[in-house]
């Protein structure tokens, strides 16, 4: 659960070496979090990011769980462990996630079947084992990173956009779902985000940091809210963006 | 099932759980004997601040008797004062049957609506701890049902040991289903109220310390204001008195009981209304009201003990964020740590609409009783302020290097690391507490949150 002053006691970092969900975490540590769980494929990578905040509390436990985010049937298997290492889960931020852009599909579609497996077969298994769990527990919210790119999906990486399309409308669909049962979900759309996902590629316009995709989420975790967007002002920019003209659209040079 | 969003008074961390309202034995033991492992927590009238009477994914007693067609289940002895009432019966109820027949609730806390099964599981205090101690020292008996479905009574003198793991046991250790009351003997239905405006901290303490005249009367609270700086740091007004004998009440009746809810609280309030400026404007309005020279008058026992009654759901005045409310105990000669305190609050800007200290006196004997011999200082403030939980984790820090502790019942955001300090003897409780309920059935999200019970164990 999380306390009188909206401190939860476990959270959850599923893609544990990403960087946006690494200080999504840093954000939720105060004082009263007991556990923290990474779990991630590479236990090490993981551990050497969240190193600082547990110096600054002494009493946080960090533990590491170890994943395939491809392996969708491993899943289910993959919250016991978690529940089994610290009881409830009341904060599970779900980061996992394939970006693989200027790939030739038409070469190699192996590789998008993997993008498909980690953005959105993986992390929809992954949620309704939260849900799950977060229901019997009467308690718990999950955190999507989800993406602008999903709004309305470029010609440039098309399969990474209609994976973050997909799963995202999964989330609000699950939400919805959820409704009286305690658990919810936050969807979270960032626009270009400055991190190791995108080193080398060009920045879009509003481009924005881990830190600040951090911050808004501290933000709006505690509030009802169900979809947020960073910067702000990317949703009223999809807006119109979602309903120009094909014609319109095919000249933006997206 | 009725799965249903609950919070504790404070509007806080809202968890689902299924709630099953019942008063009835049977109906208790049946429920309790399809529990799963998210177990059972009983609950009264909501009135803990935190999350003691929640149960995240689990069951949820809500025993409550306010609308009984079949009125009062209460035996009552007017020639002793022994009262024997259901748990579910609220010491408004109370209130009401007994005053008029000239008894009085030996300790009542700051609400009457509060059911006697919550001021036992949270052995509650009121104004008159400095000489009458808690609600469990006016206790004689206790039937309470265990997890496995038996009935005991539990008494100072019968089973004693799990009778006080009872007192402040926050219903861990099984579900209150009776009580006997020793009440107090009052001529009149009005307190001799002393009022007293002190200019600043040092003169609060000195007014209400033990060398002091504080002894001589019933009851004594201060009321400070928080937002006062400089000289005035700490200001407050002191009212402390005790039932008035028959003839000082020129009244018929001076029995006369008749409390009414005068106005209640929207559900529409902002989260901002109670800020720094609004409260700073309350406070010195109540502050000029109170009189500059020592008055004394007579007050009703709702004015006198149950002001914030007079406004239905006066929890909603916070908004939608809710609001914590802080209440700790420091030892007698620690008011330095007080006057931290109130500064750390002062200098963050925090502002609290009720702030009130008590000298308390000595503790009783159950382990897990809050009050102990010290000073109590009760604040309340919104939740949603932000910054709030490093600065309560350093006061927190302050509360407890000085050898004290808080109050579970108002508790919504301590470590279960701040209960084991502070609560020297909760080792032993929490081995009576497993004698007691062998199968772990007893669960709170305050329990899971502080370790109260130990969760591994499986149903």
């Amino acid at each position: 659960m999380k306390n009188g002053v909206g401190v939860a006691q476990n959270i959850v970092l599923f893609g544990g070496t990403s960087e946006i969900g690494q200080a999504i975490i840093q954000k939720l540590v105060k004082p009263g979090v007991s556990h923290v769980v990474l779990v991630s494929r590479d236990i090490d990578a993981a551990d050497v990011q969240i190193a600082d905040v547990a110096d600054r509390y002494p009493d946080l436990e960090v533990h590491h769980v170890r994943f395939n985010a491809d392996d969708s049937a491993s899943m289910v298997h993959v919250v016991a462990e978690v529940v089994q290492q610290v009881g409830d889960i009341d904060v599970a931020v779900i980061a996992q996630g394939v970006l693989q852009e200027g790939v030739d599909y038409y070469a190699d579609p192996a590789a998008l079947q993997s993008v498909a497996d980690v953005n959105f077969t993986g992390t929809m298994v992954l949620m309704y084992a939260l849900a799950a769990q977060m229901r019997s527990q009467g308690y718990g919210k999950m955190v999507l990173m989800s993406s602008v790119a999903g709004e309305r999906v470029r010609k440039g990486n098309p399969v990474y956009g209609a994976t973050k399309a997909g799963v995202d409308g999964f989330a609000l669909a699950l939400d919805h779902e959820l409704v009286g049962s305690g658990v919810s979900v936050l969807v979270v759309r960032p626009g270009f985000v400055t991190t190791k996902m995108t080193k080398g590629m060009d920045k879009a316009p509003f481009s924005t940091d881990a830190e600040t995709v951090a911050s808004a989420v501290e933000k709006a975790i505690g509030s009802s809210r169900t979809v947020i967007w960073v910067p702000g002002l990317l949703q009223y920019m999809f807006l119109i963006l979602k309903n120009l003209p094909t014609a319109v659209w095919r000249r933006l040079p997206l | 099932m009725v799965m249903q969003r609950l919070s504790g008074w404070g509007r806080t961390a809202w968890t689902v759980a299924d709630l099953v309202h019942t008063t009835d034995v049977d109906v208790v033991r049946s429920t309790i004997s399809t529990a799963g492992e998210r177990g059972v927590i009983s609950r009264g009238l909501g009135r803990s601040y935190g999350a003691a009477a929640q149960n995240a994914g689990g069951i949820v007693l809500e025993m409550t008797a306010e609308n009984d067609p079949m009125g009062i289940d209460a035996d009552f002895d007017p020639l002793t004062g022994l009262l024997t009432v259901a748990s579910s019966v609220s010491i408004d109820a109370i209130l009401r049957m007994c005053v008029p027949q000239g008894w009085f609730i030996p300790v009542t806390p700051g609400t009457r609506f509060v059911t006697v099964g919550g001021a036992i599981a949270s052995d509650v205090h009121g104004k008159n701890h400095h000489l009458d101690g808690s609600f469990g020292q006016h206790v004689r008996s206790v039937t309470l049902m265990l997890s496995s479905g038996e009935v005991v009574e539990l008494s100072p003198e019968q089973n004693s040991v799990w009778f006080w793991a009872t007192i402040g046991g926050m219903g861990l250790t099984g579900v209150i289903l009776r009580a006997t009351i020793a009440m107090l003997k009052i001529e009149s239905s009005r307190v001799e109220v002393e009022t007293v405006r002190l200019d600043n901290f040092d003169a609060v303490c000195a007014a209400m310390s033990a060398d002091g005249s504080d002894d001589d009367y019933r009851y004594s609270v201060c009321w400070v204001d928080l937002l006062a700086t400089g000289a005035s740091m700490g200001r407050g007004v002191l009212t402390r008195g005790d039932h008035a004998a028959a003839n000082k009440v020129d009244n018929k009746d001076p029995l006369a009981y008749d409390p009414r809810l005068t106005v209640s609280a929207p559900g529409w309030v902002p989260n901002g209304l109670l800020n720094k400026w609004s409260i700073k404007a309350f406070n010195e309005a109540w502050y000029r009201k109170a009189p500059s020279k020592s008055h004394i008058g007579l007050e009703s026992i709702p004015a006198f003990f149950h002001p914030l009654d007079g406004v239905n759901r006066w929890n909603r005045l916070y908004g939608k964020q809710g609001f914590i409310q802080y209440q700790f105990i420091v030892p007698l000669d620690r008011t330095d740590v007080l006057r931290k305190v109130i500064e750390k609050f002062s200098a963050a800007g925090v502002a609290s609409f009720l702030a009130v200290l008590k000298r308390m006196g000595p503790q009783n004997k159950a382990p897990m009783s809050f009050p102990t011999e010290g000073w109590t200082l009760t604040l309340d403030m919104a939740a949603g302020i932000s910054g709030l939980a490093e600065l309560l984790s350093e006061v927190d820090t302050l509360v407890l290097d000085a050898g004290g502790r808080h109050y579970l019942a108002k508790d919504s955001h301590v470590s279960a690391a701040a209960v084991r300090r502070g609560y020297a003897r909760i080792d032993e409780w929490m081995s009576t507490q497993e004698e007691m309920d062998p199968i772990g059935l007893w669960r709170s999200d305050l329990s899971r949150r502080l370790g109260l019970v130990d969760h591994r164990r499986l149903l």
